[in-house]
């Protein structure tokens, strides 16, 4: 059965560079097909922009399947699009109505730079995991992996808080653009394995004044975070990652 | 010019010992005084980088992405193979080698291939002391699951992100190296050429992906880690920046180019939908530990799935390999899938499709054990077809996955260019003619930590460098070079986008050099690339300009570098008239329609060395199996 093809009118942030002004451009892409992604979507209009002569939107994307973390826009104010636990790339055209108008924008943080068009610079969340998002150990200086065992609900969990991508939506959604969904993941990951123990302190300390440092805002509990993050990644992460940090202060 | 494998004497299970024995070292001082790029961050560069910077060596280390941590590593679902044997099922590194060596049809290199196996079991140890959360029973340790093509479980992972976890783990090592300031970070930079002076590898050119400048690095070695070619395809399974152009540049260089016609399509993928499409979803090897897959056994049965009876449904994997069942190696698996839907039994919309049904397991092992198991594979599956696996059986179909082939490499993981050395998925790799599920995360990692910290360092130790600088010509031309190749795609300003000319492309190699190929289709092939890639410089239209971020213009330059390798890999597969793993020949196959190599004629690497564009001269390794007896591989 041939499925109901659909109009679309966009309206996308287009902005040359870092230091120019940014501003909306309106589109209408016609006969899109309902199990296209939304990014195969503009794939199409990017086609015939160049068709036209016109510059193509650029925008960052590589896995195509929610795991890279590198694709990420504003779609219609909620960063990621319509529906929860969903990268950009994995939203699917079936999620819009025929003649629907989707606004399109990067993530905006004072920490996140645009570069061009939707894609923003997020290397300072990179800066912060350079400060403790890992185990300092050496190449071949560990132990045998059976030597600590892992109870299973602090494996499970730590994979919980592990399957952070690393793509920013937390920060754009938060009225503070806070990193703390993304720090309080990477501490609580570790936090919670035997092996992330030794370090935990200073871990929590140095990132936590690298985020400070890189301009994102304080976390106040709005939750707007937990919402939009594409992992689910539970706002418990930042509560963690508090008593981590006080643990860290009264030592 | 004569291969030298540098694969050393004495015992298999003694080779790599005695190998680093006798390599060089470079003392700790000296250390600080030899600078390595290394091109790529994905599990073969980051933990290359990683381990180097660890070492002390001065280490430059570039990727497309604007984040090390997103390579295409990332995306790896499944696992990884070791060779721990903690269920008991009596596995050993005598069988990952053998079961890799003989999964690969005896296309391997004997004592790579041990290697691999022998260094497995520290892969593991070093992921966990990284905090990778790998699953776990309730008493606290490992939970393993077993992949195609192996009669025990060996395949570690977490979750369905195992290439993510260990890409972190990686990640976390080399995020600490650039704080310690040992290794220097540029990403968003895609290498266009590499340098070669005295003939020797001594830097690179790279673009910057948000200026558009061309920029040059310079070092005492240069590593490639940037991962296979499958895109030169177009749909894959690959992410959408994969790409050819880094190995390609340096097979122009000089680095001869392995068995190009190895390419992995890999058997459970979504199904194609629609002409829009960008890639193709895998859905990980390891469901089909519980999955069946079958067809009707009618033609053109166009029931509802549930809604075929039991004696109406063909079990074919099963019935045919009743050892393995489903879980056959991967060519195996794909062709099957192929062929049954070649006879006009395959399934859904395009009719080019077999079902992966859970309905047994979700029966006898209940819906919460398969949630556990693959929970997040459903949703995906979910995601992306709006169908619900648990209720009817997935529709899957082959797709381009994984490529065999790549830069030659000789025991020390160095190509044939002097300090030019290759690991991960851009090498030619010891997977042979098919790799077996949860070994290119186990190779990559290998390479990284523990092959090429000892290796580069008899390279170093034992080689003159000369001083360069970046004045020399070489790196001028490079850089003249690639400016001019991207002023010309600017310039044409033709009627075909580059995506245009991408798909066409696909089109021939998935049809003409895919899961079957004959000599007629690869002498087209070969006419029809050459003809695509002359009309591609005069009638492409790539958009904007070069000194800005221009992802059209990347991708343009990618396409370009695809057509010339493409037509290599067509020559490779039509040279080969044996059929071995994932390259078919349909003039060489058994009465049952299996592979059927010819080690009289074909028992070697075919190895290619650049002339000019279009010409190549080829070069063998041959292949000695000492240890191990080819024979025809069989999974019934
Ligand atoms: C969907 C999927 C699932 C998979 N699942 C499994 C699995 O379960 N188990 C398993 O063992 N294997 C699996 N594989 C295969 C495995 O993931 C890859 O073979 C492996 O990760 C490749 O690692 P790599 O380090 O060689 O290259 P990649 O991870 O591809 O990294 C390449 C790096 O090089 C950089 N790069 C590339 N070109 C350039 C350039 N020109 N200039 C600068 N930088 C460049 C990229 O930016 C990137 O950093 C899977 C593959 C796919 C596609
Ligand atoms: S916490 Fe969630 S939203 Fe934030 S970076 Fe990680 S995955 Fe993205
Ligand atoms: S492109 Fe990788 S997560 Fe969206």
């Amino acid at each position: 059965m041939e499925k109901k093809k659909l109009t679309i009118h966009l309206k996308v942030w287009r902005q040359k560079d870092a230091d120019s002004k940014g501003k909306f451009v309106n589109y209408t892409v016609n006969d899109v097909n309902p199990d296209m992604s939304f990014l195969e979507m503009l794939d199409v209009l990017n086609e015939e922009l160049i068709k036209k002569d016109e510059e193509p939107i650029e925008f960052d994307n590589d896995c195509r399947e929610g795991i890279c973390g590198m694709c990420g826009s504003v779609i219609n104010g909620t960063a990621h699009g319509p529906q929860s636990g969903m990268t950009t790339c994995d939203v699917r055209m079936r999620m819009f109505k025929d003649g629907e108008t989707i606004v399109v924008e990067p993530f905006r943080a004072r920490a996140f730079p645009v570069i061009k068009d939707l894609a923003v610079d997020r290397s300072a969340l990179d800066r912060i995991m350079s400060k403790g998002g890992y185990t300092s150990v050496r190449t071949g200086g560990v132990p045998e992996a059976l030597s600590v065992p892992v109870p299973k609900p602090n494996a499970d969990e730590a994979m919980d808080m592990a399957a952070c991508i690393g793509c920013g939506a937390c920060v754009a959604a938060c009225p503070n653009a806070s990193a703390a969904l993304f720090v309080g993941a990477k501490v609580s990951h570790l936090a919670l394995l035997p092996q992330g123990r030794p370090e935990a302190a200073r871990r929590v300390e140095r990132m936590v004044a690298q985020m400070d440092e890189e301009g994102f805002g304080a976390c106040s509990n709005h939750g707007e975070c937990e919402a939009v993050c594409p992992k689910e990644i539970s706002i418990t992460a930042i509560g963690r990652m508090r008593r981590e940090y006080l643990k860290a202060m009264f030592k | 010019m004569k291969l030298d494998s540098k694969v050393p004497g004495g015992h298999l299970s003694e080779k790599w010992d005695n190998h680093k024995d006798a390599l060089k070292l470079v003392s700790p001082k000296n250390k600080r005084n030899f600078s390595v790029i290394v091109v790529g961050t994905g599990l073969a560069g980051a933990s290359a980088a990683a381990s180097l910077g660890e070492l002390g060596y001065k280490v430059i280390n570039l990727c497309i992405q604007d984040s090390p941590r997103r390579a295409h590593s990332i995306a790896a679902q499944g696992g990884i193979n070791a060779a721990k044997n903690y269920q008991n099922d009596n596995d050993s590194i005598w069988r990952l080698f053998y079961d890799t060596i003989k999964g690969g049809d005896y296309r391997a290199r004997e004592a790579n291939v041990y290697r691999l196996a022998q260094v497995s079991n520290a892969i593991i140890d070093q992921a966990v002391a990284q905090g990778v959360p790998f699953a776990r029973e309730y008493g606290g340790y490992f939970a393993n699951r077993s992949f195609g093509g192996a009669l025990v479980s060996r395949t570690f992972y977490a979750r369905g992100q195992t290439g993510q976890q260990l890409l972190l783990g990686a990640y976390g090592a080399l995020m600490r190296q650039v704080d310690e300031g040992n290794v220097r970070l540029f990403p968003r930079r895609e290498m266009v050429d590499l340098v070669v002076i005295n003939g020797k590898a001594r830097g690179i050119v790279a673009r910057n992906l948000i200026t558009g400048e061309l920029e040059t690095y310079m070092a005492d070695a240069v590593i490639l880690a940037t991962g296979g070619y499958g895109v030169a395809y177009f749909l894959s399974t690959n992410a959408i920046n994969s790409n050819a152009s880094a190995v390609w540049r340096a097979h122009k260089k000089g680095a001869f180019f392995g068995n190009p016609c190895f390419v992995q399509i890999h058997p459970t993928c979504i199904p194609r939908s629609g002409d829009y499409q960008s890639k193709l979803t895998l859905m990980s090897e390891s469901l089909r530990n519980d999955g069946r897959v079958w067809v009707p056994l009618k033609k053109g049965d166009k029931r509802h799935p549930n809604d075929i009876p039991e004696e109406e449904r063909d079990y074919y994997l099963e019935r045919k390999y009743p050892t393995f069942g489903n879980m056959v190696p991967r060519d195996v698996a794909s062709r099957n899938a192929k062929m049954v839907c070649d006879e006009g039994r395959g399934v859904g919309e395009t009719g080019m499709a077999v079902y992966l049904d859970f309905r047994d397991a979700i029966r006898d092992l209940g819906r919460e054990t398969i949630e556990e198991r693959y929970g997040n594979l459903f949703e995906m599956y979910k995601d992306i077809t709006g169908e619900d696996a648990y209720e009817v059986p997935m529709r899957i179909y082959p797709a381009v996955h994984y490529t065999m082939g790549g830069l030659w490499v000789d025991y020390n993981l160095m190509s044939t260019v002097p300090g030019l050395f290759v690991l991960g998925e851009a090498n030619f790799s010891d997977h042979g003619a098919n790799r077996l599920g949860a070994s290119a995360l186990m190779q990559g990692l290998a390479d990284g930590y523990f092959i090429i910290p000892y290796t580069i360092a008899d390279y170093l130790a034992g080689t003159k460098l000369e001083k360069v600088s970046e004045d020399n010509e070489a790196f001028k031309e490079a850089k003249e070079e690639a400016r001019s190749r991207y002023e010309k795609l600017l310039s044409v300003k033709g009627n075909k986008t580059v995506r245009e000319f991408h798909r066409e492309l696909g089109d021939i190699l998935w049809n003409k050099v895919g899961m079957s190929r004959n000599e007629q289709g690869l002498k087209e092939a070969i006419e029809e690339i050459s003809k695509l890639r002359e009309e591609y410089w005069n009638n492409v239209r790539v958009a904007g300009e070069m000194n800005t971020m221009n992802k059209n213009l990347e991708m343009a330059g990618r396409v370009a570098d695809f057509l010339e390798l493409a037509e290599l890999m067509a020559i490779d597969a039509l040279h080969r008239t044996e059929s071995c793993g994932g390259h078919f020949r349909e003039e060489s196959q058994t009465p049952e329609g299996e592979a059927l190599r010819d080690d009289e004629n074909f028992s070697y690497v075919a190895a290619w060395e650049f002339k000019e564009t279009g010409k190549w001269e080829m070069h063998k390794e041959d292949l000695k199996f000492e240890f191990v007896t080819p024979t025809q591989r069989s999974y019934k």
